[in-house]
């Protein structure tokens, strides 16, 4: 399997899990599409991205650079998953 | 001068200079001016008169700014509201103030649309991103017409704001702010920081925040530049808008300079342009201080302390920075203060008292409280005149410095705003579950406090620490929703039975 099929599956499962464990405690899981953007609904503030770039750092074994915090790689489960297969080359 | 004076002055001075850049829309001062000319004379037609409240329910956004001075141009009072409040607060305030109007946009319209349930004041709202319910769309009327200016018969003593603040009671108080506080506290402050029109301001905090607020102000105060953004949530997208704006002013708290100074190459970035940081809300670590400067050797840091009755206190000079740290400085120009013993006797340098503020920047009053207002706006040293009691416990050194102690309540500071115990506390108690319940504010190096609750639960009961935090998430603003929960069997009291908090953490 290719590494972005693999972080597609089992990537977007977790990174789910997380957003809706940590930041939506008590919403409507399903209320998070692919493309729902965490910063215009009010899903993450700073304090979160600092939380959210903690788990994607450890889990897919990257590093997190300072220019790459931007709503492009981090503001949506789509967008963590194309950041993500960037970064591990997939 | 009116606070509107700010905009209709800028536009006349500086018309074709960019007043403000939100994402990527960039209006000049005649924009700005124009469009609220529009969202004003909307507002008459719509039959909001001189001295009604309008509520503001957005977030950071051009529509928040252009209609803020629409609202004051027809010498009305605003009041921005978080845009993370739900339908309850907000329906409280939207009550208290018996606001006649509303403007809101559709991702807040379902929890607008709850709020005004019942409200028999209200006799318009206007949504940002189109007509939904009878409420109209933002974009005919900035599309319309109605470009003069319309009269306005208010004065200085008018109220220009009202800003909703968190009290030891658990209920919402309005800060009652006549233009002439407003126009008062962005003079002093201007001028220490020594702001002029080739600033461009970068603001990320939320405008309900009066902090945030004032950036607007004070950028148009001097004809300068506001860039807006909605949040520090992606510190990258603030420091590349900063790098290509030119960006020559930062207001933080320390939340944010905590984050900031988490980043990892912070030399690298080319922030030449950048003049001064500020930081209130609370007081920012030594280490922070010295980390800053370290990073930013060229970039002068002012350490602030205020309130949101009087806006701002004293500010310490970046020369006297290094020296004493720990102090948030003297006095505001146009503003007096002193420390005060519990008989109201003034204080000697060195002892510890009750901070006291005197100038034109006091609010004035809560709005419909006067017991409340009776209990800080006391009598002052002169015949018929108040003064402010901050409820800040503070020490002064012998040249007027001023060392911030404690408070006098259990009022917890978290993320540089006012958070009320009791308000969190009146919302675990609704939980069925709850038999008793405490919020503290515990130390946090990001958050300068964590809030806690700590919850005795009914025996035999499961509640858990995530249906905790879901209840308050569903129930209170986000900076107001506890981070740590701790289940106890019993908690300390008094032999009256009052909850020992300072035994708790």
């Amino acid at each position: 399997m290719r590494i972005g099929e693999e972080i597609e599956k089992t990537g977007e499962k977790e990174i789910r899990k997380f957003i809706t464990d940590n930041f939506m405690i008590g919403q409507n899981p399903d209320e998070l599409k692919r493309d729902t953007s965490f910063l215009d609904n009010g899903i993450i503030d700073s304090l979160g991205v600092l939380e959210l770039v903690s788990f994607v750092e450890e889990k897919f074994g990257i590093e997190v650079r300072d220019e790459e915090l931007v709503p492009d790689n981090l503001d949506s489960i789509n967008n963590l998953l194309g950041y993500i297969r960037r970064k591990l080359g997939g | 001068m009116l606070l509107s004076d700010f905009l209709v002055q800028g536009a006349r001075r500086y018309g074709d200079k960019t007043a403000m850049v939100c994402g990527a829309k960039r209006m000049t001062y005649q924009e700005v001016d124009r469009s609220s000319n529009r969202v004003a004379h909307a507002l008459l037609d719509l039959g909001v008169r001189r001295g009604d409240r309008v509520a503001i329910f957005l977030d950071n956004s051009a529509e928040t700014v252009i209609t803020a001075f629409a609202i004051l141009k027809i010498g009305c009072v605003f009041t921005i509201i978080n845009a993370s409040m739900k339908s309850a607060k907000l329906h409280y305030i939207l009550d208290n103030s018996e606001a006649s109007a509303l403007i809101t946009d559709l991702r807040r319209w379902r929890v607008a649309e709850e709020a005004t349930d019942g409200l028999t004041s209200l006799k318009a709202s206007i949504c940002v991103d189109g007509g939904v319910g009878g409420a109209l769309a933002m974009e005919d009327i900035l599309s319309g017409e109605g470009d003069s200016l319309p009269d306005n018969p208010c004065i200085d003593v008018d109220l220009a704001a009202l800003i909703y603040t968190s009290g030891t009671t658990g209920v919402p108080k309005g800060v009652m702010l006549t233009h002439l506080n407003m126009v008062s506290a962005a003079t002093s402050i201007t001028q220490y920081l020594e702001n002029n029109s080739s600033d461009v301001i970068i603001n990320f905090l939320p405008l309900s925040f009066d902090y945030g607020l004032y950036q607007v102000l004070m950028a148009f105060k001097m004809g300068a530049t506001i860039v807006l953004e909605k949040s520090f949530t992606y510190p990258y997208t603030i420091i590349s808008k900063m790098q290509s704006e030119r960006v020559t002013g930062f207001p933080g708290v320390p939340t944010v300079f905590a984050i900031l100074l988490q980043l990892k190459d912070l030399e690298k970035y080319d922030l030449r342009s950048l003049r001064y940081m500020t930081n209130t809300g609370a007081a920012l670590p030594v280490s922070h201080i010295e980390r800053l400067r370290k990073s930013f050797p060229h970039v002068r840091v002012y350490s602030m302390y205020g309130l949101t009755e009087c806006k701002r206190v004293s500010y310490l000079s970046p020369e006297e920075l290094d020296r004493i740290p720990q102090s948030v400085g003297k006095a505001m120009p146009n503003t007096e203060v002193y420390l005060v013993n519990e008989k109201g006797e003034r204080l000697s340098p060195g002892e510890t008292g009750e901070l006291v503020v005197r100038g034109a920047n006091v609010m004035r009053g809560y709005w419909k409280m006067a017991e409340e207002t009776a209990a800080v706006l006391r009598p002052g040293p002169y015949p018929g005149e108040s003064v402010l009691y901050t409820g800040d416990l503070f020490k002064m050194d012998e040249r007027g410095f001023l060392y911030f102690v404690a408070r006098k309540d259990d009022i917890i500071k978290s993320r540089g705003e006012r958070v009320s115990p009791k308000e969190i506390e009146n919302v675990l108690y609704s939980l069925p579950q709850v038999r008793e319940a405490a919020v503290i504010g515990v130390p946090d190096e990001i958050l300068g406090q964590a809030i806690k609750a700590i919850v005795v639960a009914d025996d035999g009961s499961r509640l858990t620490q995530k249906e905790v935090i879901a209840h308050c998430a569903q129930n209170l603003e986000d900076f107001m929703v506890p981070r740590l929960v701790e289940f106890r069997a019993s908690l300390p009291k008094t032999p009256t039975g009052k909850i020992k908090k300072h035994e708790l953490s």
